[in-house]
Formats: C-alpha cells, structure tokens, sequence
C-alpha cells in the first residue's frame, strides 16, 4: 500500500495510541513516544513494523504516541492511520471498497 | 447442528464503546453475561472506520473468557452496515446486533449479508446468532414477525432513548412511557420462543431506581437489561438470579410432578399449596437459570 497523504489515528487516551502517518522518503521511519519506552520500546516498534510489513509499506513516516496500548490496539491504530492515507477513507469503503479481513489486516 | 448461544443466560448486556481500548480490553473482569461492542451511537461518525479496527483486533486477540460478544452494529438507513457486517463476521463474533430493526425484512437484509460474509471468510452460517433493537413505534408493533424471522435470532431488545422520541415523550423514570412496549415485546417473544432484554437505566446515581425498574422487568418475564456501567452487573443479577428459597421449591415441584405423573395423580401438595402440571415449566426454568448461573447444587 501506498501512504498517499497524511493521516492519523488512535487518541492520548489511557490504554490507547496516537498513531500519524506520512509520506516517507523511500524507507520507514519511526518516531516512538511512550511512558513505557523502557519497558516496552523494543516491543511496540517491533509491533509497528510488522503491521506495516503485512499492508505492504514501506515508503512512510509514522509517529506513535504510545498511552499503554495493548498489542491489539497499537495494529488497529497504524491499520486505522495507513488505511485512512491510502484511499480507504470510511466513504470510500462505504462506497464499496472492502478491507482485507484476515488477509493484511490480522 | 442448533447454536447453544441461542439460549444462554442474557441477565446483563454491557454496552462498550467499540473505539475506546481502555473499556474494551478487560471487560470480563467485571462479569456481566454479555458485552455489546458498539459500532453505533457511542462511535463519532468520523471515527465509524477506526472502531472496526479495534474491534476486530479484540476480537481476535483478547480472550473475553466466556462472556458473549455482541456487536451493535450500525442502522440498515446509514452506509456503514455493511462493513460492520464483514468485520464481525471476519472476527466471528457472536452475535450481531440490528440496530433499529423495524420488520422482519430487516433481520433478512442482515442474514443475507451475514451469509456473503460467512462464504468469503470461511465462517459456517449459525455460529453467529442476531438479535434485534426496536427502537421505533413500528419496531415495537412488528415485534412478533421480527422475533419469527430467523431461527437464528435469540431475542429483542427496548431501545428506550429512540423509542421514546418516536413516541413524542420522554423518560419519565416511572416506566409509564414504555409499558405498552415492554408488554407488546415480551408477549411477542415468549410466544415466539425468543429471549426478550430491557432498556438501559441510565441515571448511575440512583440505583435504587435501577433495582426496582429490573425488578419491576424480571417480575413481567424479561430475561435481562441493557446496561451501561458495571456498577449495575451485580445488581442485574441478584434480581435474575434464582434465590435459594426459589430453587428449592422449584425442585420439590419437578421431583413430586415426576413422581405423582408416574403414580397416576394429577394434583397435589408442596409445603401446602396446590400444585398441578402447570407449575412444572416454570419449576424447570428456575431450575435451568440457577445452572447457568451456577448456583444450582442438586442433581436434577
């Protein structure tokens, strides 16, 4: 998939992720914000990096602020972020586009 | 082969904002019978598309260990149902609920799109049940043919916000605005063979109020309500919850009914009162919830 133009997804809330995506400069980058960088930091940017793996980008910026997401939550979030940069925006799928269930998103 | 979801024990069905992580991830700790993931009205119409991300992850990833997993999905009248459709159905959830279901048309439109779903994500058609909302005037009086439209429907539901604007009221707090409805919608599940769930109680401040309006719902049949907070599981289930006086003269009934059929007497005594065959399926089913709801110790 291709991160067309900048969107973001997720809140600051407790348990959740802020996470914004971008068009990148030929590689991924990731900027990784979290209380837990300590504890977690290897884990969520391994979490990231795969989901971003499986929807096939590659070429993209992404800036997580983390809040205490569970893994679940941070791939729902990059998923929300690079669907919504990449013409899956929710008119789009309600106009007919369908999302990859089970397939890149999983 | 029939669903066992179909009648399980529904005594408290908690609403969760689907898109919020902080409800969704541990629900359970509480626990209620069912959890509602919602994909409607608690969801900002500009973030319809992040909650099914996040419901989907959960559903596939957290361990509700034993509640059931409901999704309210969004009105037949918006564009998003269809996708909703497909990612309960790709996270097999375990039932689906129809938001402002009005006839039994309704309940086909979803079936059918359950189905393509079911065929594209390899689901089998009955593992995930339906359940129905009645939120308008015409909702409530179709009640019957909406219970009667699917075998794999378990119940309805009283949405009483949207029924009671339909209605040109408001939420009083005494009940006066929905008796007609409960009454029509519990006569039409019991006649359907269905399950039939209250509305929520939404003031957390007063649970006296919330006691006597379940207490009031359970003393006309229904088999649970809708809620809102935990705060209100416990009390849910104290009220749909056999007491132990009740289970043990239920038992006496069904043991003596079984005991007197085979000696050939119709009518009989326990602990005084006059009993004949009709107290026998009420006997039963105090007997069957106090199972489900694991308080029951004898051997029938």
């Amino acid at each position: 998939m291709e991160v067309l133009r900048t969107a973001m997804a997720g809140t600051l809330e407790s348990s959740d992720a802020q996470v914004t995506v971008e068009p990148g400069e030929g590689k991924v980058e990731l900027d990784i914000e979290s209380s837990v960088i300590n504890q977690f930091g290897r884990k969520i940017k391994a979490t990231v990096e795969e989901t971003l793996e499986r929807l096939g980008v590659d070429n993209v910026k992404v800036k997580v602020v983390d809040k205490g997401a569970l893994d679940c939550t941070l791939k729902a979030r990059v998923e929300g972020a690079v669907f919504r940069a990449s013409g899956y925006s929710e008119d789009e799928i309600c106009e007919g586009k369908k999302l990859p269930w089970g397939g890149a998103i999983r | 082969m029939t669903n066992p979801n179909l009648t399980r024990l529904r005594r408290s069905m908690m609403f969760l904002n689907a898109q919020k992580p902080g409800l969704i991830k541990d629900p359970y700790i509480y626990k209620p019978d069912s959890i509602m993931l919602d994909l409607e009205d608690a969801v900002a119409e500009n973030q319809k598309d992040a909650a099914r991300y996040s419901l989907y992850h959960a559903l596939k990833e957290i361990d509700y260990r034993g509640v059931e997993r409901v999704v309210r999905i969004n009105g037949l009248e918006t564009a998003h149902w269809k996708e909703d459709v497909r990612v309960c159905v790709a996270g097999r959830c375990d039932s689906i609920r129809i938001s402002k279901c009005e006839s039994a048309k309704d309940v086909h439109v979803v079936e059918e799109e359950m189905r393509k779903a079911e065929e594209e994500f390899g689901v089998e058609h009955g593992s995930i049940l339906i359940m129905a909302a009645l939120e308008s005037t015409k909702g409530v009086l179709n009640a019957l043919e909406i219970c009667e439209a699917s075998p794999l429907l378990f119940g309805i539901a009283l949405s009483g916000g949207d029924y009671t604007k339909d209605l040109q009221t408001v939420i009083s707090g005494t009940g006066v605005e929905f008796a007609w409805a409960r009454g029509q919608m519990i006569n039409a599940a019991r006649c359907a063979g269905k399950q039939c769930f209250d509305t929520v109680f939404t003031n957390l401040d007063d649970m006296e109020g919330f006691r006597r309006e379940t207490e009031m719902i359970k003393a006309m049949g229904f088999d649970g309500k809708s809620i809102v907070n935990p705060r209100q599981i416990s009390v849910c289930h104290e009220v749909f919850t056999p007491t132990e006086k009740q289970i043990i003269q239920a038992e006496k009934i069904v043991k003596e009914v079984d005991e007197k059929k085979a000696q050939g007497i119709g009518v009989f005594t326990v602990d005084g009162k006059m009993i004949d065959i009709a107290f026998y399926p009420g006997a039963k089913r105090t007997i069957e919830l106090a199972k489900a709801a694991g308080v029951y110790e004898g051997d029938l």
